[in-house]
Parts: C-alpha cells; structure tokens; sequence
C-alpha cells in the first residue's frame, strides 16, 4: 500500500469524519436487525435508523418525513429523478439535464427513453433561456447544485422559477454538507462520501407537496420508504453530516482562500487554462489544464511527489474519452488536474504543492519538445 | 472528393491512431513554420481532439477555422495561424 502524503481528491471521495468514526462504532453493536420488525432488536435499529433521519432532516432543514436513506448518491439520485417522472407518465418520457451533469444523472435520463441535454456557458452554468422554453411536455428538469467537475454553481432557485411547472430534480452530491442547500427543488440527492460519512449511504430528499412515484419494483409504489441499507453507516452519515454543517463556515472561509491561492499562482504558469467560476463556486475545489501535457503523467508525477489529484483528461480513465464538462463548457481536456481540500487541508500543503507543480509540468513539456 | 483541394492540403498532420495531447503537441511544433494568415490543419481520430483543437486556437491566440473530413472519413481540424 502506498499512502499519498497529501489528499487533494475530496470530491472523489472524503476520508471519514471523526464524528461519523465514533458513531458508527457505537451503532454497529446496535444496528443489524431489520428496523421493520416488530422485536426489540428491530425497534433499535428502526430507533437508530429515525435518529439518522432527523439528524439529516436538521442540518440540512428540511421536513422529517422528506428524507429518506438510499443505498448509494447513485441510487439517491436514480430513485429521485425518475421517482419525478414516473408519477408523470401522461407527461411522456423526456427528462431534461444540464450537459455538464453526473454520469448518474445522464445515465438515468438515458436509461428512461429521452434525455434533453440542456446547454451550459463556458463557465459550465445552464443557459436559463432554454430552461425557459424547454420544450413540451418535459417530465422533469434535473440540474446540479454545483458541479462536480469544475465547482461552478448552478442557478437552481433561478432556473425553478423557469421551468413552467416541469418539476426539478436537483443532484446536490457535490456541495451537501458544504452549502445550504438551493430552494425550488422537488426532490434532491446527496452522497455521504462526499462529505465525510461512510461510502454506500445515499440521502434522498423528496418534498411533501411533490408527486414522486417510487420508479422500480415496489410492493408500494407511494411509499416513500428507505432502501435497505447499513443503519449504522446512515448515522454515521448523519453525524458526519451535522458535523460539517455547524464546521461549514469556518472550514469553508479557509477552504476557499486556498483556492483563490491555487488559482491566482496556477494562473501564473504559461499556457494553462484554470477552469470554472472563480467566485460563484464550491468552497474547496478547482480544476486547470495545462496544454501540451499529458493528464496521466500529471497524476503520476504528482502522486509520485506526494500528491493525490483527480484528472478528467481521457489518458487518465479507463474510457478514453474526454470529461464531458470540460468539453461541453469548451474548456481544454487534455492536461487536466482537479484539486479538491479536505476539512484539514494546510496553506503549507498547498504551497508545497503550488511550488513543485511548475517544474512538474516544464519536464512533461520538455520531454515534448515544446 | 479527391478532386477537391483545399488551402491547408499541404499543410495537414497525419495524426491518425495518436492520442491528445499528441496531435496538439504536433500542431503546436508545426504552428512557427507556417506563415501569418495561412491555414494549417491536423487529421485526428483521437475524441478529445474535436475539443482539443479548438482550445489550444483560443489559448494561443490564433483562429479556428472548423473542421472537415479527410477521404477515409477522419476528422481534419483547421486552424489559421494569426500571430
């Protein structure tokens, strides 16, 4: 095992908050039965389960009854989306996106039978002309909170107000726990291991007032009830999940210094393309792209340094094809890093960093005669 | 088809089967050997080279032009060198 000195892959993945640690420690011994039994094994674990939920329900303030837990942000965000278009079958099938969304988002659009791609500018934010004549009937409007790619902020509570009635679904996946949450939403995600809970836990926001019908086989297709899924892991999630919040600012102001840090000194290196809104954005990520170098000898050279950073440039996935973020906002692919801090993340750490990363990219450049 | 000639017919890379960065690296080395207000052009089957090119026009200040398609059927990306 190789451990990276330095983590600046957040966005992929948040290592577990001590507040989720010690909870899930404690909830592991209590948790296993099945929380709709009738024992008193299952009442504590159906205790566990509703304390998970209104913990959720509190840092995020939303009603008790509109969260529900899923089995993965994935899940969260198929079962939501989808939920919003089954309870609207004489609406047809076409669910509108944003082109810069989640592949869980795209995928599901796809999957059920008419995906609408929704255009974005070159900060990667949807152009709010064409929410406001999407065409008709549109079943459901998904758009981001922010993006998880570049850290650009959409206009949700904007675009709401557009859409004439075609109700949003809203992937906040990448900025729960990190900022308030939009208004206008009907139903909205959110993934615990983006925010420092434990990996496997989805959280599914669905309004009381919405129409929501549960999209796969259901013995009860109104009910609006959890997935089965690891009770502890979901308090832990939710005690992570208050933790960040009542740390969000705090952590957050410093996150984003560091960033405008980032981007002001990445600035500086020729022929680099520094991505994203740099003010309306997450607090704690950025994304650039050095033209002329090669995204995975970025990765592996950094990470050989110490470093663990993210690429969206196609060398470094395993599909070879480019980030459609970064193509859709017309950005350049290739050369691509993505940095995103942890709560912990030091000025030290990132000056280190903003010192070795110039060298790093004149040698992948020599090595091409350019 | 193979009678039509274009202005940067001369001036095409082959960068067939190579991946990005590889054929902008190309066009970034031939770029000082063509005249101001010429056409250059790169032929690239690689994906991100649909993005790539027009990128690298915008971040090193020359023009892009738009893109054609060679006799097999390979995307050809024009540029025109402006500085």
């Amino acid at each position: 095992m190789t451990n990276a000195a330095v983590y600046f892959d957040t966005a992929s993945a948040e290592p577990l908050h001590p507040a989720a640690r010690e909870t899930l420690l404690a909830a592991l011994e209590h948790g296993y039965a099945d929380p709709r039994r009738l024992h008193g094994p299952g009442r504590n674990a159906r205790l566990l389960l509703d304390n998970a939920r209104e913990a959720v329900a509190g840092a995020l303030g939303v009603r008790r009854d509109e969260v529900t837990f899923a089995s993965s942000g994935t899940r969260a965000v198929q079962r939501g989306l989808l939920g919003l278009a089954a309870a609207r079958a004489e609406r047809g099938r076409r669910i509108a996106h944003g082109a810069v969304e989640h592949q869980a988002v795209t995928d599901a659009a796809a999957w059920w039978g008419e995906p609408l791609e929704v255009g974005v500018d070159a900060y990667g934010r949807i152009d709010l002309e064409a929410v406001r004549s999407l065409p008709s009937p549109t079943a459901v409007l998904a758009l981001q909170s922010a993006n998880h790619e570049v850290g650009t902020l959409q206009p949700v509570a904007e675009a709401a107000e557009l859409t004439g009635g075609v109700p949003l679904f809203v992937d906040a996946c990448a900025s729960m726990g990190r900022l308030p949450l939009p208004d206008g939403w009907d139903a909205l995600a959110g993934s615990a291991h983006k925010w420092g809970g434990p990996s496997g836990v989805g959280v599914l926001l669905v309004r009381h007032r919405a129409r929501w019908l549960d999209p796969f086989p259901a013995g009860d297709p109104f009910a609006r009830t959890d997935e089965a899924v690891d009770i502890a892991a979901a308090l832990a999630a939710a005690a992570a999940l208050q933790a960040v919040a009542a740390e969000g600012t705090e952590v957050g102001a410093r996150q984003r210094a560091l960033i405008d840090l980032i981007r002001a000194r990445v600035a500086g290196i020729p022929d680099v393309d520094v991505v994203g809104d740099p003010v309306d954005r997450l607090p704690h990520l950025v994304t650039f792209s050095f033209l002329y170098v090669d995204g995975e000898a970025l990765v592996t050279e950094l990470d050989r340094l110490g470093f663990a950073v993210a690429s969206g440039s196609a060398c470094a996935v395993d599909t070879r094809e480019p980030s459609r973020v970064l193509a859709a906002m017309g950005a350049l692919t290739h050369g691509n890093i993505r940095l995103s801090l942890g709560r912990e993340a030091t000025r030290a750490e990132v000056e280190r960093f903003l010192d070795v990363l110039p060298g790093v990219v004149r040698t992948i450049r020599d090595r091409a005669g350019l | 088809m193979s009678e039509r000639r274009h202005a940067f017919d001369d001036r095409t890379l082959d960068c067939r089967g190579m991946l990005c960065p590889a054929p902008i690296i190309a066009l970034g080395r031939m770029l000082d050997s063509v005249p101001i207000g010429e056409l250059l052009a790169v032929a690239a089957e690689d994906p991100a080279a649909r993005h790539d090119v027009p990128a690298w026009a915008r971040m090193r200040g020359q023009e892009y032009v738009g893109e054609e398609a060679a006799e097999d059927g390979v995307p050809v990306y024009v540029v025109r060198r402006l500085s």
